[in-house]
């Protein structure tokens, strides 16, 4: 490779379009005629939502018997699936406020992307626990309002702190997504080619004329949202994870939860942006936008978080061993590595931490095959991380006769292929109703890089 | 700037509004505005601009919200429904954490974002601005200065003759000269 080539390699932006051509590129995603493959797409993800709610309809009917939850595996899929969403959801949160507030400027090209992923993976993340509830009619018990049966929610449990922790996680996901949208609607909104057009994302873009004053408070509020959102994202996980460790399980009961659930979230995130934007970078012809830079930085991201996911790995095994408690050395040391879920063991380890060590090379790192598949990988992984700690660590607790193998029912593998397709659903109609990677700050970055190269402090 | 402006000019980047603005500065106006596609590095500077005090608000909502969740929750605990659980103290600080931050986080950042909207005019659908032709491409890639009305170095000759020479590439007055 010539030193020209891999200088290009690793722009952040390919060329340098001017900000009129930049705006049709990227806005044109909203308004390209609908593919043959999108429809295809489209359709199998509607078919899927549809079994959704015919699965959640039939949960809610016949009640929580549905699904193969039974004591001790009081917390089967349920709990798996909403840990393993909502963990995905972080690593929008972190590309879009760490990545800012830590001037990373290639985030830019990919903030609003996975921020729509985050906003997705939450919703499907809040419909378990909800059913989980067994009567999901009463979910507003968990939260605070003076009730004429004169009773509060208990609020030194830690499950009216996941309610909050993930409502507001939610929220301000929303409103960070929303904030920074603006400007882009505003310019969906001049460049619409139908006056139905022109008057939805008129309204949705609130008159937004970006005048000094306007981009004054709007620069503030979304480096003050970024802010704020950066301790957000890990106080969310470290509460789920609380769920686990406050408890007196064997397996669950560990200091080590928070950061190891942090770690782990943004770890299966960075895996499902990957998945996703490798063909949505090719079906929009965004090669000039996404470039090798960007695959070459969230690899080395999922290197570094796989390497933190094997240290707590380790960790759980020497503390289990250092504690001497018998039932932590038989859960950890015996019931995971040869117990009757072993294969679950073996493949969450390779495919967490063995497959990754590919990305030590640069090869690897931007060949798009080989990202796309260790992603899978990743995302299959981390989910039987969360079966290693909620199926394994119940079916095998204090006393053996009380021990029980889990098995899935076929309503708990149509829930969570049905949000499987729920996601795609929502997030096919995202990539066509907005612009999905940030104009304004993309012209804004083109502007800064050309101001930088000719010399000129930005 | 709430009503029409006096006086409008397009350029074709950053750094020709901020000629522009150099130049009408020279003329000796001084009530300005820019709309921009972006933001232009130097130009809140430019236009003197303070920093916004949009982060106080939030502080203070902040405050409210987490606050306002920690007495909540000693409330509900050793007030109005105390429950006693394993001899546990009814007002347990560090159970209350959690909830106290998650919801100073939430007033901070739905007070943030309601200030950006209100401190910068929206919503607000229809404005004057948006009446200029060729307005629609300040989202997109044209760079607006404009000058309110009621600035007394207004001179219609002479601000347009040294915007031209500045390089704007249109002059729009809307008739509000004084």
């Amino acid at each position: 490779m010539t030193a020209v080539a891999a200088a290009r390699d690793d722009e952040v932006l390919i060329g340098r379009p001017s900000d009129g051509a930049l705006s049709d590129q990227l806005l044109s995603t909203t308004r390209r005629p609908f593919t043959r493959g999108w429809k295809v797409a489209f359709a199998i993800c509607g078919a899927l939502t549809v079994m959704l709610f015919a699965m959640v309809t039939l949960t809610v009917m016949r009640g929580i018997g549905m699904w193969g939850n039974n004591i001790p595996n009081a917390w089967g899929f349920g709990i798996i699936n909403f840990v393993w969403w909502i963990g995905i959801g972080h690593a929008g949160t972190f590309i879009s406020a760490i990545l800012l507030v830590l001037e990373q400027n290639w985030r830019t090209s990919i903030n609003r992307f996975t921020e729509g992923m985050t906003l997705f993976a939450v919703m499907q993340a809040g419909l378990f626990p909800l059913l989980h509830l067994g009567r999901p009619w009463f979910a507003y018990w968990l939260f605070p309002y003076p009730s004429v049966m004169g009773t509060w929610p208990q609020v030194r449990s830690a499950l009216p702190w996941d309610a909050a922790a993930v409502t507001t996680y939610f929220l301000v996901s929303l409103m960070f997504w929303y904030l920074g949208m603006i400007p882009d609607l505003a310019a969906l909104r001049d460049r619409a080619h139908t006056r139905a057009r022109r008057i939805v994302y008129g309204i949705f873009a609130l008159g937004w004329r970006g005048s000094a004053q306007q981009w004054r408070h709007h620069k503030v509020a979304y480096l003050l949202l970024a802010g704020l959102a950066t301790p957000l994202v890990v106080s969310v996980h470290s509460i789920v994870s609380l769920d686990f460790a406050t408890t007196g399980l064997p397996g669950w009961h560990s200091t080590l939860f928070p950061p190891f659930f942090v770690a782990g979230a943004i770890f299966s995130g960075f895996a499902l942006v990957m998945t996703l934007i490798i063909p949505v970078r090719k079906v929009f012809k965004l090669e000039n936008v996404i470039t090798p830079r960007h695959f070459d930085a969230m690899a080395k991201m999922m290197l570094i978080m796989s390497w933190i996911a094997a240290y707590a790995y380790i960790a759980e095994f020497f503390v289990a061993w250092y504690s001497g408690d018998r039932y932590e050395v038989y859960q950890q040391l015996v019931n995971r590595p040869t117990g009757w879920y072993a294969w679950a063991f073996w493949v969450m380890l390779f495919c967490n931490c063995i497959v990754t060590q590919l990305f030590w090379s640069r090869r690897m790192r931007r060949n798009l095959k080989v990202l796309f598949v260790v992603s899978l990988l990743i995302n299959l992984g981390m989910w039987l991380e969360r079966f290693e700690i909620i199926v394994v660590s119940l079916s095998r607790d204090f006393l053996p006769s009380s021990w029980h193998i889990f098995v899935p029912t076929w309503v708990d593998i149509g829930i969570l292929t049905g949000t499987l397709g729920f996601f795609g659903l929502l997030f096919l109609g995202y990539l066509r109703l907005v612009p999905f990677i940030p104009i304004a700050e993309m012209k804004q970055m083109r502007a800064e890089l050309v101001a930088t190269s000719q010399g000129v402090q930005p | 700037m709430k009503h029409a402006p006096a006086l409008m000019a397009e350029f074709d980047s950053g750094p020709a509004l901020l000629g522009g603005l150099r130049a009408l500065r020279a003329c000796g106006l001084s009530r300005f505005d820019a709309f921009t596609p972006y933001e232009i590095t130097g130009l809140q500077e430019a236009l003197g601009v303070r920093r916004s005090r949009l982060t106080w608000i939030a502080l203070a909502a902040g405050l409210v919200g987490g606050g306002g969740a920690y007495f909540l929750q000693w409330w509900i605990n050793v007030v109005d429904y105390p429950l006693n659980i394993g001899g546990r103290p009814y007002h347990s600080a560090p159970a209350f954490i959690p909830i106290t931050f998650e919801m100073a986080i939430l007033f901070a950042s739905a007070a943030a974002l309601i200030s950006a909207l209100v401190l910068g005019g929206l919503p607000r659908l229809w404005h004057p601005v948006f009446e200029v032709d060729g307005f629609d491409r300040a989202t997109i890639d044209r760079f607006w200065l404009a000058v309110g009305v009621g600035d007394s170095a207004l001179d219609r000759a002479r601000n347009t003759a040294a915007l031209e020479a500045a390089g704007a590439l249109r002059v729009v007055w809307l008739g509000g000269e004084s």
